[in-house]
Parts: C-alpha cells; sequence; structure tokens
C-alpha cells in the first residue's frame, strides 16, 4: 500500500515534467572543476614558485646554529687536590611565544623549576612575543629531567656548567669565582680567565616546534676545552692556616687577618688564607669587603718586622758587625721635632741584641749609620715598593719613597719599619730572602714548569748572621717564645705596628704582625701573619700572631717531610731503641 | 524490467574510495609518528564506514524517500537536545553520548537536509516554483540556524550548502538566484558583525598571514611552508621535516594536507586532487545517470557536498581559505565525518543499482 503510493508520487512528478535540467549538472560540474584548478593552482603557486622561499622560511625554524659549549678548566692544589671543578648542569629555558599559548602548564612548570607561580606567569606574558628566555639556570640534569617530563611547550633544556669549589672558603679567596655564565670574575678565575675558559664550538641542530633538539646535523665548529691549571698551594697547609688564622681571629676579636706560606727555595705560595672569608659556592655571600685577598691587596706599615732588613743592610755594607755596640740612651731619641721611643731603656745594646729586644731607638741609630741609597737598595730588592707578580690579580705594590726623597727623620723611621707600606705577601718574600740565604726568589701561585733563577740581594754570611739574631728574638728573652714548635728551630721577629689614624698614630688600635721561617739550619718555610685590630686586651705581635705561626708550621713542616734540626737527646735515644727494636 | 542488483556496489567508485583509504593509511602512520595503535583504531573507523556504505547502498532509493521525513524530523530532535543539554552543561555541545558510540547529529544533518530539501522539491512540479523554494529553505534554513547555536558555523554552512544545491539544481530560477545573491551581498558587511571576534580575526589572517606569524597567522603560515617546501617531487613519505617536527598543528587530523603535499610534492598533490575529482565526477555523472527526480537531486547534492568539504579543507591549508575545522575527507584521522560521508557513498551507489528502477 504504502509502496504503491510511494510510486505513485514518484511517476506523478515525472510525467509531468520529467526531469531536471542536466544543464544544471554540467554547470555544477564546471564549478566544481574550476574550483579543482583553483587548488592545483594554488599548489603549483606555493609548491612550484614560491618553494626556495618557503623552504628557507622552514629552515629558519627548524635549523638553528648553537654553541657547543666547551668544558672549563680545573683548577688544582699541588697535589691534584681539585679547587674548581666544573660539573655540567641544565639550564631549563623556553621559548615564550609558544609557552604563553598554554597557560595550563605554568604552575606544575613553576613547582617543579621551584619559582613562583606569579612569577613565572609575568615572565611569560612580559616575554610573549619573543622566542627565548631562561627560566632557571644551573638546575640539576635529574631535577631538569623531571621538568622536561612535564611536556611543557616551548620548554627545552641548555647544557651549561656550573662551578664548584670543593674546599669553599678555604680557597675561596685565592681561587676566586666565575659568574653564571663561566667567566672568572676574582681571583685566579679571573686572573687565568683565557688559559681556563676554552672555546666554545658551533653545531648546526634541527629543533622541533618546542626547540627540543631532534638531530644534530653538522659541528660547524669544534669546541675546544679549557686548560687545568696547578696551583702552587698544599691544601692542606692551607687548611690549617685557614684554622688558626680564624681561631686568632676569634680570640682576639680581630678586624681582618692575614696569613701567607712560601716555599723559600723556590718562591711557590703553599697557603695564603685571609679573615673575613667567604663560600665561593655561595653567591648571597659575594660581597666585595668580604671576597678581597687582603695578603696582596691590603697595605700596612710593617713596623718591627722591617729591623732585620734595616740591620742586613747595615751588614752587608761593613757600617756594623753583629756584635757592635748601639747606644739606645734612655730608650728615647730626638730628632727634629720627632721623639723615639723604646718600651725599655736598654742602655747599651748589641746589634744582634737590637734585633732580639725590637730596639726601635737601635734601628733608628744603625739606619742613620747608611747612605741612604743601601738601605733603600736592600728593600727595594727584597720586594717592597715593587709588585710581587705573583699571578694573583689585585696585587698592590705598597709605598716605598725613592731614597732620594728621604730626610733624616725618614731614614730613622724607615729602619723599624713607619713610613714605608708593604702587603703581607710583600713581607713574605722579604722573609724568604732572608731564608734562602739572600736569593730572592720571585714569587709564585702557579706550579711553574722550570726552576727560576733567583736573584742575590743579601750575601749568604750576612743571611746567616741575621737569622741567628732571628733565633734569639724568638728566644726566652726574645720577643716571640711563643713562636717555637718542637723538632725544629725556628727564626722570626714580631711586629706591633700602631695603626694611622687622621694625620698621626693610634694609641689604641695595633697592627699585631709576625714573620719567621723554619727550620734555621736549612730553612724551608717562611710565614707571615697579620692580625688586625685585636680587641681583647692582647695585641703584641708575639701574643697575637706568633701562635699562629707556631701552630702551622709545626703540622706544615711535618706534612712537607722536613727534617728537624732540634731532635732532644732523649727523643734520639728513643727513635734509636725504636730502629733497633724493629730489627 | 528493473535491474536492480541484490548487492549495489560500484564498482568505479568503490575503486577511487578504496585509493583514499590506502592513502589514508600511509599518510596517517608518517603524520601519527608511526603509531600503529592510531594506525588500527582508524583502519577500524574505516571498516565501519565501509559497512555502512555497503548497508546504505543496499536500501533502495524508494524506502529511502519514505524515510525521509522521518530522518530529518529525529534530526531536528537531536539536534534540540543537544542544545538544550549544552544550556545546561553550559558549553558548547555537539555529542550525544550513547555510551558504546559518541553521536553527533549535525553528521547526520549532512544527509538529512539534502534527503528533506529533495522530498520537499519532487512533492511539486519541476522546475521548481518560488513557493517550493520557499518551503526548501525553510527545511534548510531550521538545522542549520541549530547548529550555529552550537556553536558549529563551518559545518552549518556546508550543511546549508548541501541542501540549496538541492534547490539549485531543482531548477529554481536564475532570477531569483541573482536576487538572492544580491541580498547577500547587501547582507555580507551585516555578517562581518555578527562574526565572532575570533572569526574575524581568522580572515584577517588570510589576507596578511605574516601580520601575526605566531599568533592567529601561526597555523596559516606553517602550513603554508610545509606546503611549499615540499617543492615539485616532495621530501618523501615520512620525511616531510615540517610536519614531523611539529610545526603543523593537527597534523593528523585538519592539516594532513600539508603532511600530503609536503611529502609528496605538488605531484603528489595534483594527483591526489585527481582522485577527488575522479570520485566527484563518477558522483555526478551518477546523479545525471539516475532517471529519478529525487535521486537526481540527492545524488547531485552529495557530489557538491562532498567537492566543498574538499575545497574548504584544502583551501584552508592552502591558504585560499580562513581555517575552519573541516577534515580532509575519507583521509583526515577521525570517525565521525568518514560514517556520513560514506553513508552518502552509499546512497549514491544505491541510486546508481537503481537507476532504472521506475522504467
Amino acid at each position: 500500500m504504502t509502496r504503491r503510493h510511494t510510486r505513485n508520487t514518484v511517476s506523478r512528478t515525472r510525467s509531468k515534467r520529467p526531469l531536471t535540467s542536466p544543464v544544471r549538472h554540467w554547470l555544477t560540474l564546471g564549478v566544481i572543476g574550476s574550483l579543482f584548478v583553483l587548488m592545483a593552482g594554488r599548489a603549483l603557486f606555493l609548491q612550484v614558485f614560491n618553494a626556495d622561499f618557503l623552504q628557507q622560511r622552514g629552515n629558519a625554524q627548524a635549523l638553528r646554529t648553537i654553541d657547543a659549549p666547551a668544558v672549563r678548566g680545573m683548577i688544582l692544589d699541588r697535589n691534584g687536590q681539585p679547587l674548581a671543578v666544573s660539573t655540567p648542569v641544565d639550564a631549563v629555558c623556553a621559548d615564550p611565544s609558544r609557552l604563553y599559548q598554554s597557560p595550563e602548564s605554568w604552575k606544575p612548570l613553576a613547582r617543579s623549576l621551584g619559582i613562583k607561580y606569579a612569577n613565572l606567569k609575568k615572565r611569560i606574558q612580559k616575554n610573549k612575543d619573543r622566542h627565548f628566555v631562561y627560566l632557571r639556570r644551573q638546575v640539576l640534569p635529574e631535577k631538569a629531567e623531571q621538568v622536561m617530563a612535564l611536556d611543557a611547550p616551548g620548554v627545552f633544556l641548555k647544557r651549561e656548567y656550573k662551578r664548584y669549589y670543593p674546599m669553599g672558603s678555604v680557597t675561596g679567596h685565592l681561587v676566586g669565582f666565575t659568574n653564571v655564565d663561566e667567566k672568572g670574575l676574582e681571583g685566579i678565575e679571573f686572573a687565568f680567565d683565557d688559559y681556563l675558559r676554552g672555546n666554545p664550538g658551533k653545531d648546526q641542530v634541527v629543533r622541533d616546534a618546542s626547540g627540543h633538539i631532534i638531530e644534530h646535523v653538522s659541528n660547524l665548529k669544534r669546541a675546544t676545552d679549557g686548560q687545568d691549571l696547578v696551583m702552587t698551594i698544599d691544601s692542606r697547609i692551607q687548611y690549617l692556616a685557614y684554622r688558626e688564622l680564624k681561631r686568632a681571629v676569634q680570640e682576639h676579636k680581630a678586624k681582618s687577618a692575614s696569613a701567607v706560606v712560601v716555599d723559600v727555595t723556590n718562591g711557590e705560595i703553599l697557603a695564603m688564607v685571609n679573615d673575613p672569608v667567604f663560600n665561593p659556592n655561595d653567591r648571597s655571600q659575594l660581597r666585595s669587603s668580604r671576597f678581597r685577598n687582603r695578603s696582596v691587596t691590603d697595605n700596612f706599615e710593617p713596623g718591627s718586622t722591617v729591623k732585620p732588613l734595616t740591620v742586613a743592610a747595615a751588614l752587608q755594607h761593613d757600617y756594623v758587625r753583629p756584635d757592635t755596640i748601639i747606644d739606645t740612651d734612655t730608650g728615647r731619641m730626638k730628632l727634629a721635632r720627632y721623639t723615639i721611643k723604646d718600651t725599655h731603656d736598654y742602655g747599651n745594646l748589641s746589634v744582634s741584641h737590637v734585633i732580639m729586644k725590637s730596639s726601635n731607638v737601635g734601628a733608628a741609630r744603625i739606619a742613620l749609620q747608611m747612605e741612604a741609597s743601601d738601605l733603600w737598595s736592600l728593600l727595594n730588592g727584597v720586594g717592597f715598593g715593587r709588585l710581587p707578580q705573583s699571578g694573583l690579580p689585585g696585587e698592590a705594590h705598597g709605598s716605598l719613597a725613592h731614597h732620594t726623597n728621604w730626610r733624616k727623620v725618614k731614614q730613622a723611621t724607615l729602619g723599624y719599619g713607619y713610613g714605608l707600606s708593604v702587603t703581607a705577601l710583600q713581607l713574605a718574600q722579604a722573609y724568604a730572602t732572608l731564608a734562602n740565604d739572600g736569593v730572592s726568589v720571585p714569587l709564585t701561585i702557579i706550579k711553574r714548569d722550570g726552576a727560576v733563577q733567583g736573584r742575590r740581594v743579601i750575601s749568604a754570611t750576612v743571611a746567616r748572621q741575621v737569622r741567628s739574631m732571628l733565633e734569639l728574638a724568638v728566644s726566652d728573652e726574645g720577643t716571640a717564645p711563643q713562636s717555637r714548635i718542637p723538632m725544629y728551630r725556628v727564626a722570626g721577629k714580631t711586629g706591633t705596628a700602631r695603626k694611622t689614624e687622621g694625620k698621626g698614630y693610634s694609641t689604641k688600635r695595633y697592627t699585631a704582625l709576625f714573620a719567621g721561617m723554619a727550620p734555621v739550619t736549612k730553612p724551608r718555610l717562611a710565614m707571615v701573619v697579620i692580625v688586625n685590630e685585636p680587641s681583647e686586651g692582647k695585641y703584641y705581635g708575639g701574643q697575637v700572631a706568633a701562635p699562629v705561626f707556631a701552630n702551622v708550621m709545626t703540622s706544615a713542616l711535618r706534612l712537607l717531610n722536613v727534617a728537624p734540626d732540634d731532635v732532644p737527646a732523649g727523643a734520639m735515644w728513643v727513635a734509636a731503641n725504636q730502629a733497633e727494636a724493629d730489627k | 524490467m528493473s535491474r536492480r542488483q541484490p548487492f549495489s556496489i560500484d564498482w568505479v567508485l568503490l575503486s577511487g574510495l578504496l585509493t583514499l583509504s590506502i592513502i589514508s593509511l600511509f599518510l596517517l602512520y608518517s603524520a601519527g609518528d608511526q603509531d600503529m595503535d592510531l594506525l588500527l583504531r582508524q583502519s577500524v573507523r574505516m571498516g565501519l564506514a565501509f559497512a555502512v556504505m555497503f548497508f546504505v547502498a543496499s536500501i533502495k532509493p524508494e524506502k529511502l524517500m519514505r524515510w525521509t521525513p522521518w530522518l530529518y524530523g529525529i534530526g531536528l530532535l537531536l539536534l534540540i537536545l543537544v542544545l538544550a543539554a549544552g544550556v545546561i552543561g553550559k558549553g558548547a555541545q555537539r555529542w550525544i553520548d550513547l555510551g558504546v558510540i559518541r553521536f553527533q547529529p549535525s553528521e547526520m544533518m549532512k544527509l538529512a537536509v539534502p534527503m528533506m530539501v529533495a522530498w520537499v522539491m519532487v512533492k511539486q512540479p519541476m522546475p521548481a516554483r518560488l513557493g517550493t523554494v520557499i518551503l526548501g529553505f525553510i527545511v534548510v534554513l531550521v538545522p542549520t540556524v541549530l547548529i550555529i547555536k552550537q556553536p558549529d558555523l563551518g559545518t552549518s554552512l556546508l550543511i546549508a550548502g548541501s541542501g540549496v544545491v538541492v534547490i539549485f539544481l531543482a531548477g529554481m530560477s536564475w532570477r531569483l538566484i541573482m536576487v538572492l545573491a544580491g541580498l547577500a551581498a547587501a547582507a555580507a558587511p551585516l555578517g562581518w558583525y555578527l562574526l565572532h571576534d575570533y572569526q574575524r580575526q581568522r580572515i584577517m589572517t588570510l589576507i596578511d598571514p605574516w601580520s601575526d606569524p605566531l599568533g592567529s597567522g601561526y597555523h596559516t603560515i606553517q602550513s603554508a611552508i610545509a606546503v611549499g617546501s615540499g617543492g615539485l617531487y616532495g621530501k618523501g613519505w615520512l620525511n616531510g621535516s615540517q610536519s614531523q617536527l611539529d610545526f603543523i598543528p593537527e597534523r593528523s587530523t585538519d592539516f594532513i594536507f600539508a603532511v600530503f603535499s609536503e611529502e609528496f610534492g605538488f605531484i603528489g598533490s595534483v594527483l591526489l586532487l585527481l582522485v577527488y575529482l575522479f570520485i566527484v565526477g563518477r558522483s555526478l555523472f551518477i546523479a545525471m545517470e539516475a532517471k529519478e527526480t529525487y535521486t537526481r537531486l540527492l545524488c547531485g547534492s552529495l557530489a557538491v557536498t562532498f567537492a566543498i568539504y574538499v575545497f574548504v579543507n584544502i583551501g584552508m591549508v592552502t591558504g585560499i581559505l580562513p581555517v575552519v575545522g573541516v577534515p580532509l575527507p575519507l583521509i583526515s584521522y577521525g570517525g565521525t565525518s568518514m560514517v556520513s560521508l560514506m553513508a552518502g557513498f552509499g546512497i549514491l551507489m544505491s541510486a546508481h543499482a537503481n537507476r532504472w528502477f521506475m522504467h
């Protein structure tokens, strides 16, 4: 029934007007055909006429030239102990224009990067028209992996290196530090930046739309890694000096302090420490007052520690002999409108005793006996007023006026260490020269390839004579018995210099000094200790600085296997018996 | 007298459709990062779509015609349902979830609208008079508006197009066409005003994609780069660097033609266009062969609609048309549009097998 009805309907329509016009079908086909021609034409336009341009555009966004990082060289101590190493880390970077489009990924991203969501959001929104921004640098590789696992669009990693300083604040002033781009800013990192840095290369890579590196196409320029640098520092002695100096600073509530240990035979600096310290691994501590290497940058008046050099000059030029008697008067000496004072009235003193008792009047008298040029050339010869050129950056040359400009008063005060200024390193160099039988060897902080030629400044005889006097100075009747140590004979000189204050000298603020060497028979080490403004009552060099010297020397000499030269008879007997028993 | 075939398969059309399916699978392997799972899922969908086609092909045209009002009515009802659910759920809604499969009523309307218009037309003498034409337009307009509301402007325009083609083929007078064209031109500025901002942006982008290469111009530029860098011969299967490097968005679905033309070049693009043209041509031929007004109108509309799909997608990828979410028929990944398309080809096959049925 229904079917018939349908058929009727269909046939009825047909019978009236059999079919729709085929013209419209052909017309339709024509329109469709022209649409297809349009599409083919567009394809021709893009793929044939514009192919080169579009290919170029495509390559431009996929092919990138990136820096192939060069690994910065290590800094090592003399025994191969690492003092600065570069560890591979990742910089998490982003193409903000892409990241901007998926705000839902920001929150987890901020969480896994450990940065504030609000900050991240601001950074992305501000840079949304750009293609590169660092999200966080120096991220540990494991953590960077976690960030990448989020698959946030436009986020990618860049390999970089983080500088790590295993000894931390112990070598902080020496080694210095780099910035986040591994450019040396302070210390050896700064001074030897070119040597350590190496040259980054260039790699051509294919990157996908998210910035992930898919393929390394070619190596345009090879990266050359930086070279390792060996310092003369012995980290064991460095640590000892660090510990002892810190203890002294705390004990005497000092403002600052420095200590330098030098191997007198070759001029190598074995230890150099300062206080206050900073930890180069912690960037929040980077303040210049902390990271200044005071041992080479800060000048001070060396005071009594200069007296042995005055005496050396006088001996050298035959003005006196060690037993020549110097009249120190009543401990006072008037010169123009100045008065030079001693702490006691020593009366007549031999030259040796002038050193032992540290008589200012005696030293001034001796200085005044000389031609100015003789004193000047010795002081200049041991390095005063000249840059040590040890390799450390920021060295000060101190001040030593030329002898042609000296007046009498100047010459007299220079004799006992006022009117000139030196650095701890310069003073260490002077004492190293005395210790090395008068031959001055240039100091160095970097291990040298071969031996370096020294320069004789003082005759060996004079150097030995002065050393004997310095040994007297540490005797019980001298000024620094606290500097003595078991098994080794030491020699040294204290200094307690008043600090300049306005136009004159302070009566309250002192610099406590000790400069010495050991073992006396065949000196190996020279050491200078400076403690600035001790404020706990004690301020004499012999009380404040000398114990630091003693504590460091005791261990340092043993660490270096230096033969003892002061073995008590009993100890010899025990050692001999021990040897017998071992057989 | 009737030469009905028990299993109405048009081998010519089938060969074209199979060619596209094979191209689709190869292309999806490349565009989908060689994911076999994705390929398997698409194969299953294709199998399903082909089964639907064979089933529809076995239905006689007169039966289809009888069901037409029902199909259209149910379609309208579902559209209203979806819209209501969308209002309640406070969001765009195009789907009806049947648990097993998700069903998009607008897909059903892609067939139901031209069928209904043809059904209305054949009730009246040909060529269609003004009253008939107006009736036809009403049949087109109601679902179109409902789909715009979803909102899915692209689909609604395509559906409207498929209905209008039927009216055109039914012989609506040229004078009326001129009048309507004039009206449309006059209303164009108003249409511009009615568009959403993002839609306007897309049209502006088409004119100058480089004005905002990372924002609205990104799709257009990237696909132009991919198509263009294919050059004459293409970079070869699996070697389309622009597409493989993720620069092409939606590269398995709407922008799959960019992958194709980067990998197979201008020659490949032309060959693919020829395959499409072959299918469209065969469909139009079937329409013209049909001796029955209803099938003639319907088949003509299906052929034209298919051609429009191809043009809208390729036009979008190559930068002739603004970006609209229309997949490349039978090649893009996805199942919904494929089923309705294949059902359409089923109708064409049935029509061809039964082309003599009233003689």
